[in-house]
């Protein structure tokens, strides 16, 4: 809609860049204020993407879009082609089909400086060998926006300012760019970025050698550049549950396209990590955050089997969640209800039997509970932590005694023998 | 300090010992030559335009239709001088007509070719990199031996293309750097386009390119020395760089190459910058990477081959000074480029004086790299080079 959105920009974004190196000395953090906006376009769309290096084909049929206000993650295997997407967003690479349209207009009918306005990019690092200081590198941010013959302005200075302080390198500002640390560098190119105050961001790995505390502040930092409503960010990421903590949409890249997309809750199913990772996937709840946790494990090749588990607790729990992610079919109960073993049955959408907390069961919920035991390939019970058998009295010993094939697990039982004993007793060969 | 103002005061301190460097080798040599002499004898020299008179030449007389044969009166500026300090006429003649020609050559030579090195430093993203990366070098080398060796048959085809095939005679210095500015460029030219695929020009390739011409190149000038015969003394010569029997329209001529070209370098020292980061990343920042690259190529192509063809291949000052002043004023283009040009010139000057005052005279070339490779195995033991 707007044929030039630089125009009055530039006059605005001096004031507002003012305004927001003010807020970076009191500590807030403002960040260097962005000077486009497109109207209803949205800051990126992809479409049938394609892109190949010779005759290998990396990715086909990709399609994205970055709305103003949103975080879009991209995960996926080592080598499904994240970096390759985001570089044919940029330009880097040319796509063999598809087009990529920035802001509405064709990436490829902007010339190198409007794509500069329109993205900025955060590398994963930067081969800079030379010995420039870290202020200098974050200034080279404001290279779009400066002509051929054009000193930096109060401007400048002030998206510069605000840019180290939003990614907290002031601290190493004079040091040079080759003496600061693997992570303190990934910080002065996300300040780099920030300082091109470009309404997408466009980030590869952000937090790959960032420590835990960096990488939740990046990635804070990261909301609150999207949260304003105005600018996006897509974000290659490795961390499926940062992912899912701070994006909007997540789009699992893998097999040559995109897999699956859509908000973190329905696309981070165990069933899409599994196959999009070539490994068995359970996803719970972060018990901190509420958002969806994936935890990997290496594939087993079990033969699914429908397993039985009595036991509570965090082992209970434990034991629920590497058997779904092993492809069993597992039931749980009976156990108090909340319990933990219950919430890795619903998160695994498995059957468990709950009984109200310091209550004995009802017997229509024991009668439940039997009928698994007896119709399970095996049941297991498993030692709560400290090693106590629930078992050894109360109402588990008659769901135990309905059972056919029980086996004993203790509750710091290791994978492979928790596999192994669901495989021998459902009479299957032990899995190698 | 804005970067500008800094790179001023740094240009303004290295100008100013470039000066003072130029007039004590101007006091040096056979007839010693006080330095307040030298600067009266150069001031004496400076002439200024103050006036326009009619000349005696003009142009015509020209077929005027309607009018008849029309005579342009020819127009000269008036020039006079401002300075006329007495100093004794034979120094007065030394020092303009023998040592400032060969002084203010090697000035810009080394300029020239510091200039060009820094470019080249950042273009290749190495700082073991200098101007003669991309074959510059082995092509003027190639066009001035192969000049030495035949000089008929080259004066002719010069000729071939303005008035057909006649008799023409270049003269030897004329000749020669001719032949070695067009071997440069030629040399240059082919590198790039060795390198250049489907619009894109990878510096990786374009070293390796420049490798393999420089080696081909070589090659052609062992091949021209064996044929040469009895001009092999002014091969090796030409070949060692020299700036002996510089004349004024050698200095006219690389003054007005060598400081525009110089000045449009300048004007890319910000996207040199940039362009350290990596070509994807500069694109990122929104440089247009590839035409950047050409207008980097081609200027500080232009400005080597201007540099060697008439001093021959001097090597080493466009790689150690640059560096030498990366350590001193840092990594910024905007500062570096202007210093180690002008610390290029200064080096070049003070190798030259030294060459010319020794016993027998030694091409200046020997003395550029008796230094500059120590200082190169110097920077090789001290920094550890990762990468081409």
């Amino acid at each position: 809609m707007s044929a030039d959105p630089t125009v009055d920009a530039e006059t605005t974004g001096a004031a507002d860049a003012a305004e927001s190196a003010a807020g970076g000395a009191d500590g807030s953090e403002a960040l260097p204020d962005t000077a486009l906006s497109f109207g209803d376009a949205p800051l990126l769309s992809a479409a049938d993407v394609a892109v190949s290096f010779g005759d290998l084909d990396v990715v086909s049929g990709v399609d994205l879009r970055v709305e103003p206000g949103s975080l879009v993650g991209l995960v996926g295997p080592n080598g499904a082609g994240k970096t390759t997407v985001l570089r044919a967003v940029t330009g880097a690479v040319e796509p063999d089909a598809g087009t990529v349209r920035l802001g509405g207009d064709p990436a490829s009918s902007l010339s190198a400086r409007e794509v500069g306005r329109r993205v900025a990019s955060v590398p994963q690092t930067t081969n800079l060998s030379f010995d420039f200081r870290v202020r200098h590198v974050v200034e080279m941010g404001r290279t779009p926006h400066l002509g051929r013959f054009d000193a930096h302005g109060t401007e400048d200075d002030a998206a510069v300012d605000a840019a180290m302080a939003a990614a907290d390198v002031e601290r190493f500002a004079d040091r040079s760019i080759t003496e600061v640390s693997g992570g303190e560098r990934q910080r002065v190119l996300l300040a780099r970025a920030l300082a091109q105050a470009a309404p997408l961001l466009l980030l590869d790995e952000p937090t790959a050698s960032l420590d835990v505390h960096h990488a939740v502040e990046t990635l804070e930092l990261v909301r609150e550049f999207v949260d304003g409503g105005d600018r996006g960010a897509i974000a290659a990421i490795h961390d499926l549950d940062a992912a899912a903590r701070y994006c909007d949409e997540v789009v699992v890249i893998a097999n040559g396209g995109v897999q699956a997309a859509g908000p973190p809750e329905s696309v981070l199913s165990a069933s899409a990590v599994g196959a999009a990772f070539d490994a068995e996937a359970f996803v719970g709840r972060n018990p901190a955050t509420g958002t969806p946790a994936v935890t990997a494990f290496p594939e087993s090749d079990a033969d699914p089997r429908s397993v039985h588990v009595i036991g509570s607790g965090r082992s209970g729990a434990r034991v629920v969640a590497r058997l779904a992610a092993a492809g069993h079919e597992p039931s749980v109960g009976v156990v108090p209800e909340g319990d933990a073993a219950a919430g890795a049955a619903a998160d695994a959408g498995a059957t468990a039997v709950t009984a109200p907390p310091f209550e004995d069961p009802s017997p229509e919920a024991l009668a439940a509970a039997r009928d698994l035991a007896a119709d399970a390939d095996a049941t297991l019970v498993v030692a709560a932590d400290g090693g106590v058998a629930p078992t050894a009295n109360g109402p588990n010993a008659e769901v135990a005694a309905a059972a056919d094939r029980v086996v004993p697990v203790a509750d710091d039982v290791d994978d492979a023998e928790l596999l192994d004993a669901v495989a021998a007793a459902s009479g299957a060969e032990p899995a190698e | 300090m804005r970067p500008w103002a800094r790179s001023a005061a740094w240009s303004a301190a290295i100008a100013a010992l470039l000066a003072v460097v130029v007039v004590v080798s101007a006091a040096i040599g056979p007839v010693r030559i006080p330095p307040e002499t030298v600067v009266k004898s150069v001031l004496n020299a400076l002439a200024v335009p103050s006036g326009i008179e009619a000349s005696a030449s003009g142009v015509g007389p020209l077929p005027v239709p309607g009018v008849g044969p029309l005579t342009l009166p020819g127009v000269d500026l008036a020039f006079a001088s401002p300075f006329a300090f007495p100093v004794d006429s034979v120094h007065q003649r030394i020092v303009v007509g023998v040592r400032l020609p060969r002084i203010l050559l090697a000035a810009l030579v080394g300029f020239a070719l510091a200039a060009a090195g820094t470019v080249m430093q950042g273009f290749f993203r190495n700082p073991m990199a200098d101007p003669s990366i991309i074959g510059v070098s082995s092509g003027a080398a190639v066009g001035a031996v192969a000049f030495i060796v035949f000089p008929a048959a080259l004066s002719a085809t010069v000729a071939l293309p303005l008035v057909g095939p006649v008799e023409v005679a270049l003269s030897r210095g004329a000749g020669t750097s001719l032949f070695a500015f067009v071997g440069a460029l030629v040399a240059a030219f082919g590198v790039y386009a060795i390198a250049t695929r489907n619009g894109r020009t990878p510096v990786a390739t374009l070293l390796l390119a420049g490798v393999a011409v420089q080696t081909f190149l070589g090659a052609v000038v062992s091949y021209l020395q064996l044929q040469a015969g009895e001009s092999l003394r002014q091969i090796v010569a030409w070949l060692m760089g020299h700036l002996s029997g510089a004349a004024w329209s050698e200095v006219a001529v690389t003054a007005a190459v060598v400081p525009p070209l110089f000045l449009l370098l300048l004007a890319y020292a910000r996207d040199l910058n940039v362009l350290l980061l990596g070509e994807e990343e500069a694109r990122g920042l929104g440089i247009a990477v590839e035409r950047t690259k050409r207008v980097l190529l081609a200027a500080s192509a232009l400005v080597t081959a201007a540099g060697v063809a008439f001093a021959g291949v001097i090597g080493f000052v466009g790689l150690i000074v640059p560096h030498m002043l990366r350590l001193v004023v840092g990594p910024d283009h905007r500062t570096l480029l202007p210093t180690a040009a002008l610390a290029g010139g200064t080096f070049l000057v003070a190798a030259d004086t030294v060459a010319r005052s020794a016993a027998a005279e030694y091409p200046v070339g020997i003395i550029t790299a008796a230094v500059g490779a120590p200082f190169f195995v110097y920077l090789l033991v001290t920094r550890e080079v990762t990468e081409l």
